[in-house]
């Protein structure tokens, strides 16, 4: 690896670096003259197995005396934000860290199951850096930067050296190697997995980190503190005013630059598997003050969660995935048998087996219950739809455990999913080795957010944007096992790089004072929009608005959408938003801990950002991996991209209050990976 | 199903507190305790009351963020189950709900159950972590781990550090936490340059923080929602007493 | 030394203190039992054991500084232990552990021994300083009857000489301290006949058996040396032990009020 790279750079030195010197100039044009919604992807010429390592080298660097004297803030404490901001005070820069959560440990990172990708190739299966770009590119379905993606995939080995020297108790073989298995699908083992709790594992591996230099006093930890809003002074980010989530104090806090790592948006459904506490405040806030929003309609569904149970259902929880590697998926073939099911007049061992409709095995032959997460989210809301779901709600299928025990007994079974089998047992109280799972597709993952650059700088300069909270690495729809790998690739390789580029242009004297009127204003702004909120007393707590807009969203805007219905939304979301701020109900004051005022900061701003995405979704006139459009789809059912039209990557600007937000198009080459369309048939 | 909740009110740190009696109609049997709660909060807010405050963020059992002593039991009466995935099929009708915050003076309450557990992350910093820089590793199976030894640490690094161990103490003890971090790190072969130093500096914090002293109950293992062995304590206790005969100070 | 101020400074260190000490004191209680079991064997037996302890000069004086330290050691430990975990823990919870299964349930409350450890160990304390003054100092006030123990000599009969003749009690009053071995066996007799005397002898071991049924287990725990593998046995050893020492100690104040000691 070490020689490798040391070639690269030497190449780099003698004949591209004039190409790259360029690109690394351009982004200093963007970055300094105040051209808003100039798009610049800023990715550097040259062969894509080339393109990072000479960038790296193009990349100015602060010198390391220099470096303490720059401020960085970076929002968000998960996989991303940990990681970055413990790797950017390694270098010695001064970080601010900040996470509404009470310890940087549970941001929602902790809750991934599955495991991490990276193309190690240490099964000598076939895999590969270009194996793993190509994969995650064609998962993509062709919605995501080449360049982005294949540094990914670079990068992936690298972290797998870094979060094994963390201590990460990845699993091992007996002698004593790092174990892989196969997941989503792939054709190689490449996902690196600690138990059911990879997500969990990496985390504390990069809290850790993080907690190294807290200790060492280069991050100053901020928990229990939210972000509301950002700070441009002559259009560079260069701060954000902060609510201390105990006192309820405004604050607000000046940097160089400012990094958001403050992950997805999934609960604009209300109800996802993300956290409670997930929100699109962060990155919505930078896109009202000018920051492209790229993508938004792109949400991925998980075939695999635990159904609705009831209308105070406040979350979803997630099986791994790995169930359908034994698991079989099914429903009864006549409606009125499902319907005496739901009743609990039938139970599902009644049913006999030529009764029973395999719906992914006699549609996907070669694939069957392994077919990728979208089809499988798809094919469970049609049979549903046709009136034959199983729980009582309807929306629910079987996922079938009897064969499994049967043809490798229970103790197998037990071993391999047992600690899934509890938790389902824990949630539902029923018992999966006696009857059949139930399952549905809930909101998992948002493969859209804020547009940036190779840099992963935003279009407004000294913004940066890593994590799920940007949208450059897995286009319209991602690969299982890669949202880790991204986070870190993001936070411990990437950023620590890029930022030193912007960092270095604009010299360390760039960091206003917190008495720019700049940061009065912001601070003005935001309370005066908690004040206003406090104000309406009206009758409606923001829980409920919350569960509205999520109805909302999941019926026009979910797992399948049409023009109708999303033009339907774009009509009933502002009519909600309205009677938001005239009748929302917000007990408490500010200056205390107050978690109604907390929440309907976060829905105010979903009521604006859930309208957003559905403008998106009705632009974007073809179906690509997370964004099914019913009209445009095969004869056979199967999403139908429209390359010709739409290769291309949404990114809206604010346009101001209740206006049409514009669109503009990052057009997407691709020149490494050829287009196809998908067949799992 | 109706329930008789007494639940824990204080508004803020300096609020002596008080318990406020609840009475629940309604409650269906599929919601988890927490969603229990929510219902409870919007009827609460309904009233124009002051809703209660709890803290909670995954509701899948892994984040550790909530933290409820319900029936004198931290995360209740279910083994090996957080608060926000027990579920209300347990209860009873007619049942009265004792809900406390964690009683510790080292998590001193925010608010009604919200407690302070920053304490926790102060012992990490003092020494749970490795000293790698980022970059400067060597490749990942440049280092063999045992099976054994990777499945032990993983045992212990499960923990979702919210604090049931110390809420259940008689003591109010965080050795269970200090010594499921301080095992799954010497027992990875990486973990191995900083051993005693860590086992020494995270001993020490732990004290500073006003935690109180492993009188070996079991009752921490016992409601710990991740199930961590007391071993890890005994395996702690060797670790110090190796840390200080070889190194002395830290 | 910085080995002896994290011993001393830190949780841990008390601990290991704690334990340490406590295994000293088992130790002695172990042995200072079978001792007195003499009692069982006849008079001669158990004078004859407390003239060769006595016998032995500077290694008993050592033995019992030795003791002192432990004691010590071990009363400082647990009060500055106590104190902390008071402490740590000021507000008690009011909901009752409840509806739990009794297995669970039996986990998560503490046994009454571990939460009166303190309390246990500052009565037996107590007791063995009355306990000194009764037997070893001998102050004829607060033993309840109205002879002197220090009265209470035999006669040595220079060794080698047959062994019933070995010790011979001399009437109350004849004899000299220094010179002459003291009658153990007639100062028990006549001591564990005064009915409080024995009571209190009694509930102090019991306390003490209370104690170890904790103390043991968690003196492993604290060395490090417990782990789930053989955790029942060290739990059993430790009440085993708990209840051996109370049977042995207690038998003797026992046997004497009924008098199956003459």
């Amino acid at each position: 690896m070490v020689a490798k790279k040391k070639i690269a750079k030497s190449k780099g030195k003698t004949s591209i670096n004039k190409t790259s010197r360029n690109s690394a100039d351009s982004m200093k044009v963007s970055s300094r003259v105040k051209k808003p919604f100039i798009l610049k992807p800023n990715i550097p010429p040259g062969p894509i197995s080339e393109k990072w390592n000479k960038h790296r080298f193009n990349l100015k660097l602060v010198t390391p005396a220099n470096k303490r004297k720059f401020e960085i803030i970076v929002v968000g404490s998960g996989l991303a934000g940990a990681s970055s901001a413990a790797t950017l005070a390694e270098l010695g820069y001064n970080v601010k860290c900040f996470c509404y959560q009470d310890s940087p440990r549970r941001a929602h990172s902790i809750a991934a199951q599955g495991g991490i990708n990276a193309a190690k190739n240490y099964q000598n299966d076939g895999d590969s850096v270009y194996r793993l770009f190509y994969d995650t590119v064609k998962g993509g379905d062709y919605r995501s930067r080449e360049a982005n993606v294949y540094r990914l995939a670079q990068v992936s080995v690298d972290i797998i050296d870094q979060c094994s020297a963390q201590g990460v108790p990845f699993a091992r073989e007996y002698g004593g190697l790092l174990a892989n298995r196969s997941f989503g699908g792939a054709q190689v083992s490449r996902t690196f997995y600690a138990r059911g709790q990879t997500g969990q594992q990496l985390l504390l591996g990069a809290y850790s980190a993080l907690n190294r230099q807290i200790g060492l006093g280069k991050v100053k930890m901020h928990c229990r503190t939210e972000m509301l809003d950002i700070v441009l002074v002559n259009g560079h980010a260069k701060g954000i005013v902060v609510r201390d989530m105990v006192t309820g104090k405004i604050s607000r806090h000046s940097a160089h630059a400012v990094v958001l790592a403050t992950g997805g948006y999934g609960n604009a459904f209300f109800l996802s598997t993300n956290a409670k506490g997930c929100n699109v405040t962060a990155t919505f806030r930078a896109y009202k003050r000018g920051a492209a929003f790229a993508n938004p309609c792109y949400t991925q569904i998980h075939p695999t969660c635990i159904p609705v149970s009831g209308s105070h259902q406040s979350k979803l929880t997630l099986m791994s995935e790995s169930l359908r590697n034994d698991g079989r998926v099914w429903v009864p073939k006549d409606k009125k048998v499902a319907e005496k099911i739901r009743k609990g007049e039938l139970k599902p061992s009644d049913v006999a087996e030529k009764n029973r409709d395999y719906y992914l095995e006699s549609k996907y032959p070669s694939f069957g219950n392994l077919v990728p997460r979208d089809l499988a989210s798809r094919n469970a809301k049609e049979v549903c739809d046709e009136g034959r779901g199983v729980v009582a709600s309807g929306l629910g299928v079987y996922l079938d455990f009897t064969d499994a025990i049967q043809r490798m007994g229970e103790n197998t079974v037990r071993e391999r999913y047992g600690n899934l089998f509890d938790m389902y047992e824990k949630i539902t109280g029923n018992n999966a080795y006696q009857n059949p799972m139930t399952i549905y597709p809930a909101v998992h993952y948002t493969m859209g957010g804020l547009w940036v650059d190779y840099n992963l700088m935003s279009n407004l300069p000294g913004l940066f944007a890593i994590g799920e909270a940007n949208f450059s690495d897995h286009g319209a729809n991602r690969l299982g096992a890669s949202a880790l790998m991204q986070g870190l690739a993001d936070g411990y390789f990437v950023l620590p790089y890029t930022i030193g580029q912007y960092l270095a242009e604009i010299g360390e004297g760039d960091r206003p004072s917190l008495d720019d009127p700049a940061f009065i204003s912001v601070q003005d702004e935001v309370e005066c929009r908690i004040n206003t909120m406090l104000s309406i007393k009206g009758e409606r707590t923001p829980t409920s608005f919350h569960r509205e807009l999520g109805q909302i969203m999941w019926d026009k805007c979910g797992m399948e959408r049409n023009k109708t219905q999303l033009q339907e939304a774009i009509k009933l979301i502002p009519r909600l938003r309205q009677e938001f701020w005239s009748n929302v109900k917000i007990p408490g004051e500010n200056a205390s801990l107050n978690q109604n005022l907390e929440r309907a900061g976060r829905v105010a701003d979903f009521l604006e950002f859930g309208e957003l995405m559905c403008r998106d979704a009705l632009q974007r006139e073809e179906s690509c991996g997370g964004h099914f459009r019913s009209e445009h789809q095969t004869t056979e059912g199967e999403a139908k991209r429209n390359d010709d039209d739409f290769s291309y990557v949404s990114a809206w600007e604010y346009m101001g209050e209740n206006k049409k937000p514009k669109l503009h198009k990052e057009p997407l080459k691709y020149e490494e990976v050829k287009m196809t369309q998908r067949n799992y048939k | 199903m109706n329930l008789k909740l007494k639940v824990w009110r204080q508004e803020n740190a300096d609020d002596p507190g008080h318990f406020g009696i609840y009475m629940v109609q309604d409650i269906a049997p599929d919601m988890s305790f927490l969603e229990m709660l929510d219902f409870v909060n919007e009827n609460i807010i309904a009233d124009d009351g002051d809703p209660i405050a709890f803290d909670s963020d995954c509701r899948e059992g892994i984040c550790g963020a909530c933290s409820m002593v319900i029936n004198g039991v931290p995360h209740g009466g279910q083994q090996g189950t957080t608060a926000c995935q027990l579920h209300m099929r347990h209860f009873c009708s007619g049942d009265t709900v004792t809900i406390e915050p964690w009683r510790a003076t080292a998590f001193p309450v925010h608010r009604d159950l919200i407690v302070n557990r920053t304490s926790f992350d102060r012992i990490q910093q003092a020494g749970g972590f490795i000293s790698v820089r980022t970059g400067s590793v060597p490749d990942a199976n440049a280092t063999p781990v045992p099976k054994e030894d990777a499945d032990l640490a993983m045992d212990a690094a499960q923990c979702i550090g919210c604090g049931a161990c110390v809420a259940a103490c008689k003591n109010a003890s965080a050795m269970l936490f200090v010594a499921a971090k301080v095992s799954h790190l010497s027992l990875v072969p990486q973990g191995q340059p900083e051993r005693e130093r860590r086992a020494i500096a995270m001993v020490k914090q732990m004290d500073k923080e006003g935690f109180g002293n492993c009188t070996v109950t079991g009752a921490c293992e016992a409601v710990c929602p991740k199930e961590i062995s007391i071993d890890f304590i005994g395996r702690l206790n060797r670790e110090y007493g190796r840390a200080i005969l070889k190194k002395g100070n830290a | 030394m910085p080995l002896v101020s994290n011993i001393l400074s830190s949780s841990l260190g008390q601990k290991y203190l704690m334990a340490l000490s406590g295994v000293g004191l088992f130790g002695f209680i172990v042995v200072h039992m079978l001792g007195n079991l003499t009692i069982l064997a006849g008079p001669a037996a158990i004078n004859e054991y407390a003239a060769k302890l006595h016998s032995m000069g500077p290694l008993l004086w050592i033995a019992r500084i030795g003791l002192l330290g432990m004691v010590g050691v071990h009363i400082w430990a647990a009060v500055r232990l106590t104190r902390d975990n008071r402490k740590a823990r000021s507000v008690q919870y009011q909901g009752a552990v409840d509806p739990v299964d009794r297995h669970r349930r039996s986990k998560i409350v503490s046994t009454y021994a571990s939460r009166t450890m303190i309390y246990s160990g500052l009565i037996i304390a107590a007791f063995a300083l009355f306990h000194i003054a009764h037997f070893t100092w001998k102050i004829p006030q607060i033993n309840g009857v109205e002879v002197d123990f220090e009265t209470f000599y035999v006669y040595e009969v220079s060794a080698g000489s047959d062994q019933v003749a070995y010790l011979t009690p001399l009437p109350d009053g004849v004899g000299k301290e220094g010179e002459n071995a003291v009658d153990v066996y007639k100062m028990l007799t006549t001591g564990f006949k005064v009915w409080w005397v024995s009571i209190f002898y009694v509930i102090a071991v019991g306390l003490l058996c209370i104690h170890l049924s904790h103390g043991l287990s968690a003196m492993f725990q604290s060395l490090g040396l417990k782990t789930k593998a053989y955790e029942k046995w060290i739990d059993h050893f430790a009440c085993a032990t708990g209840w051996l020492l109370f049977a042995g100690y207690a038998s003797v104040p026992v046997s004497i009020l009924l008098g199956f000691i003459p």
